[in-house]
Order: structure tokens, then sequence, then C-alpha cells
């Protein structure tokens, strides 16, 4: 498959790259890994006549990690988040769902910006992000913008990002308690049929607060919060799991697809989020 | 728009120049415009890991890469590893305990394997199974690739004792 004639470019800073995004507007387009846009444009779904190549770019590959929270810049890859030993203890929930994400060359190349920028419902790192409650900073003519992952899916592949913008960083709080990222997929490489995240913070035996997004399971990721509420106050028995999932159940809106009919989407997602529920809570 | 560009890439240690467009995929320039036809091509659309090579140390899909992204970077295909007289350690153990059938996905398999053995010299047969997870044989049933990835970490990791 041969993509569709581009102009490439590959500027050395941010301003370079702002620069040709003013100049051409929503005919160009930044690529990280390229791993989501290239095989887009092999089949020409995706035409991109100005393609703005990011790997030039310095400061968005490096993890800080510090009391206020956890930046991790947008270059930063699937294959750094799981290497890194100190993120791992602070948020290893991180490592858990890169872990499940496609596979080892994919992730060598895939970067944590490109996974929440692309907006495509099977991405796992939005669900996660809006679990973890983090902010993500774009960048544009007019400076720079915090926007928070629960605000910034709008359909799929449209987010809070304009066109002329790009993103930059990912900031995390620094996840308390127990977590889980479970994922129900066909086959390696393959997106979600269900995935869940989930953060519970557990204390004298009962939980004090609970965290659930789920993945795959609508044109955008879904944050519910009715699904974390129904934990609260409970000690996460089976009568808290199943109101959690009947919660999740009414915020979720599956369609049918080659991953199954949506009864079926719906069954999973159910199982897979009492997995991630139990496992949470186990580690809490 | 996409005009021809002048690129230069590394390949094997050698340096390659040529013009071509930016558009023009990785592997199409290895096996197509430079004749290195080890890197194969199963799917074409990132799937199988037949077309993975070694750039900058990682791991990469070259079916999944514009030949503009790879301008002055330094590749390596099963074609730098060894060559039919100086096997690598890895192709002697394919070659020994049956890790290939049609060979299809071997430059790819043993490409992706001596990454993975590099960040991981002495791999369980889980962490084999899942360091190799961007690889598909549709032959072998993967158990020959797992012993011969084994026997290979294991007759490197003798030859380092043994050189220290
Ligand atoms: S040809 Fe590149 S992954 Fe299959
Ligand atoms: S040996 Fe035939 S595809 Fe692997």
């Amino acid at each position: 498959m041969i993509p569709a004639r581009f102009e490439y470019y590959r500027p050395k800073d941010i301003a370079g790259v702002l620069s040709i995004l003013e100049e051409h507007g929503d005919d160009a387009r930044v690529m990280a890994g390229g791993h989501s846009l290239i095989p887009m444009m092999k089949l020409r779904m995706a035409d991109v006549p100005h393609l703005i190549d990011l790997q030039d770019v310095g400061g968005m590959s490096d993890v800080e990690i510090s009391a206020a929270g956890i930046r991790i810049g947008a270059m930063v890859t699937q294959h750094d988040i799981i290497d890194n030993e100190a993120l791992a203890s602070v948020a290893p929930i991180l490592r858990e769902a890169a872990l499940q994400i496609a596979d080892p060359q994919v992730r060598y190349m895939g970067t944590v910006g490109g996974n929440v920028a692309n907006g495509d419902p099977g991405n796992d790192m939005p669900g996660l992000m809006q679990c973890l409650d983090a902010t993500f900073t774009v960048i544009g003519a007019d400076g720079e913008r915090e926007i928070p992952a629960r605000a910034f899916y709008e359909a799929a592949y449209m987010t809070a990002r304009e066109d002329e913008e790009v993103l930059t960083a990912v900031t995390v709080p620094i996840p308390k308690g127990g977590y889980a990222y479970e994922k129900q997929k066909r086959k390696i490489g393959d997106y979600a049929t269900a995935a869940a995240a989930v953060q519970i913070v557990k204390e004298g035996g009962s939980c004090v607060s609970a965290s659930i997004a789920m993945t795959n399971l609508s044109d955008i990721p879904i944050y519910s919060e009715a699904a974390g509420a129904a934990l609260v106050g409970t000690s996460v028995d089976d009568a808290a799991i199943r109101t959690a999932m009947e919660a999740m159940l009414g915020d979720i809106d599956p369609t049918e697809d080659n991953r199954g009919p949506v009864a079926f989407k719906k069954h999973v997602a159910g199982v897979i989020l009492r997995r991630a529920i139990e496992r949470a809570w186990s580690r809490a | 728009m996409g005009k021809k560009q002048h690129y230069s890439i590394t390949v094997n240690g050698k340096e390659e120049e040529f013009l071509t467009e930016p558009r023009e995929l990785l592997i199409y320039t290895l096996r197509e415009r430079l004749n290195i036809t080890g890197p194969h091509i199963g799917c074409d659309t990132s799937h199988c890991g037949a077309c993975t090579v070694t750039i900058d140390g990682k791991s990469v899909k070259a079916c999944t890469m514009f030949v503009a992204q790879a301008n002055g970077k330094d590749v390596t295909t099963i074609e730098g590893l060894g060559g039919p007289d100086d096997l690598h350690p890895l192709q002697t153990a394919f070659k020994e305990h049956h890790g290939l059938q049609c060979g299809y996905c071997t430059p790819g398999m043993i490409t992706r394997a001596t990454k993975l053995l590099e960040e991981n010299p002495d791999p369980t047969e889980e962490e084999i199974r899942f360091g190799m997870a961007g690889n598909i044989c549709r032959c072998t049933g993967y158990q020959n690739i797992v012993k011969s990835i084994q026997a290979a970490a294991a007759e490197m990791n003798a030859a380092k004792e043994a050189a220290e």
C-alpha cells in the first residue's frame, strides 16, 4: 500500500512546528511514532498533504516525577513507560496498561502523546488518563493551555485540541491506592473489546474513593463517575460491584462491529470491570 | 508536492545515498531500492513483524515507517547479523532446533530476537513469548522458535562468560 504524496517536515523546535501548522491549517498533521497515522495514510483514509515529523523536536521525551505529580512528555513511548522503574513504582497502572498495548515493535514507536491526542476510541491511554484525572498540555500560537483528560474527548477523532495546537505533555496526579488495567482483546495488537482502568483507595476496610474509566465502548473513552461512586462507602462486596457494573453499563454506548454485537460488548464490559475492581481492591 | 529528496541511511554499516519521495516506505527502500531482501512483507499492515529491522536500537516494522523518518539513521537487517559463513548464534539455533519451516517469518523473528536478548539476556519462556508477540509465524506453532531463542540465549551467555 502506498500513501498519497505529501510534503515532509522535520522541524527542530516547537516554534517550527507551529509555524507549519499555522501556514497549512488542517492540511497539516503532526506525527510522533506514526503507528496510528501511517496505517491510515497507507489505506488513504487519512489525507495529509503536509506531514510534520516531531522526532527532532526536543524536550518532549522526559518523565518527571515530583510530589505534585508526574509529567510525561508527549514523545515518551509505551516502551519508555514500561522500562521506567521509578514511574512503575509511583504509578504502576501506567506500566500495566502499556504492556497491554499493541506489540513490542509498536510500543517502541507508539507515544503517550499520540495515543491520547489521536482521539481514536480504541486507544487505551485516553481512558486510563481519565481514570487518573490527568491534564493535557497543548501549545499553540497563543501559548500553552491545560485541558483535563475528562473534558478532552468530544467524538471519535474529535478533541478539544485545535488543529493548530500540539499536545506536548500529560500530567498525572500521583495515583493513590490499588489499581488495575484490565483489557479483553481478540489477539495481540488488537484494540480492546472492552477495557477498564480502576484506582481504588481503601481505609479501614472500606472504599473511600474509586475512579473508573472504560475504553472502546463508546466513540469516546468513558469516565464513569457513577460507577466509582457506587463503590465508595462499601466494602467492595459483590453487591457493590454489581451496582458499579450497572452504573457503568448506563454510561457506555457500544456499537456493533467486528468485535461483536452490542449485547456481547456490554457483557464483556461487565466482566472486565468486575475483574478490574476485584484486582484493584486486592491491591488497595 | 512530495518531490524527490536526497536521503542518506546507513544499512548494515554501509552508508546508502539516494533520491526518492518521502512517502516511500522503508521496507520498499530496503527491498527494491537497495536490494536488501531479508526483511519480508507479510501483511503490509504492521501486524506480522516479517519486516522487522533494528533502527537506533529499536525493533521497528519497516512497513510502517516512511523513508523520510529513517533519514540519517542506522538500520540493521538480518543481513547485518550474520552470513552463511558466520552465522549469528540465533541463526545457528534456528537452524538446529527447527525454528523455521517455510522461513518467511524468520528474518523478522531473528532480528526481533536479537533485540529481545539484548534487553533480557536470559528470558523465561513466557518472556520470550511476550517479547516476540509482534511476530507471527504460520508454520511452526512457535514451540521451536521459543526453543531456538532459548538455545541461542544459553549459547550467547556461555560465550560471554568464557570471554570474561
Ligand atoms: S509486513 Fe510489516 S508487519 Fe507485516
Ligand atoms: S516458518 Fe513459515 S511463517 Fe514462520
